[in-house]
């Protein structure tokens, strides 16, 4: 019996969802950080926690099972195993983390970030436009054009627009 | 088609939008790192900052 067994089904049949969640959690662990919709972040984190706990005994078994979940996306699987692992070996539990966005525009969804808990990106700290424009403007204006490029290109990794359909 | 017969009375319209009045704006708070309001428990979007870091480009948001 199905009595009181809880899915967020996400409006898709199983096998779509189950794809589609494949799809969020390949990214998440390529990319290390997704931007979705709340729903699908807390569906997605479920899925990801438990692979990283597979991922962190580490067996022939585990990477067979790692894998068929993410449908034979090998380079996630390695990655998984050989980076995000490692990485998450002292922390029990809790490797995700879910931040909330602003309300998106077009169809007020709540939209979220998911990201895992000890790899850290390296997002620079910007100077917040209200502030420096009236305390520092010499300063901020010298620093600026060299510090724009950069910042710019890294932003483009770190927060790609991966709302999986 | 069904069809409404008759147009709704002022006394009906007025009591239809009643509870407008009621309706407010989400509790804001003010952030800490750029003084901006924003909703509480989201990242503040008006500098990207999330519980004392830089979390998202605000330029990367468009």
């Amino acid at each position: 019996m199905r009595h009181l067994k809880r899915t967020a089904k996400l409006g898709r049949t199983g096998e779509h969802r189950n794809a589609m969640l494949a799809n969020l959690v390949c990214s998440l662990i390529k990319e290390r950080r997704v931007t979705t919709t709340l729903a699908k972040a807390k569906a997605a984190r479920s899925v990801a926690e438990k692979l990283l706990t597979l991922a962190k005994r580490g067996s022939l078994h585990d990477r067979r099972l790692v894998s068929a979940r993410l449908r034979q996306d090998e380079d996630a699987v390695r990655m998984l195993f050989q980076e995000l692992a490692p990485a998450h070996k002292e922390r029990r539990g809790g490797y995700t983390r879910i931040l909330k966005l602003a309300q998106r525009q077009g169809d007020a969804a709540q939209v979220a970030i998911l990201e895992w808990v000890d790899t850290a990106l390296t997002t620079t700290p910007e100077a917040p436009k209200e502030k420096p424009a009236t305390e520092t403007a010499p300063a901020a204006a010298t620093e600026a054009p060299a510090a724009k490029p950069p910042e710019a290109a890294a932003e483009d990794k770190t927060t790609p627009a991966s709302d999986q359909k | 088609m069904g069809v409404p017969k008759r147009k709704p009375s002022h006394s009906r319209q007025r009591q239809r939008r009643a509870y407008n009045s009621v309706l407010k704006l989400p509790q804001l708070s003010t952030c800490p790192q750029c003084a901006a309001p924003y909703v509480p428990h989201r990242v503040c979007p008006a500098c990207g900052y999330y519980k004392g870091r830089q979390v998202v480009s605000v330029q990367a948001l468009g």
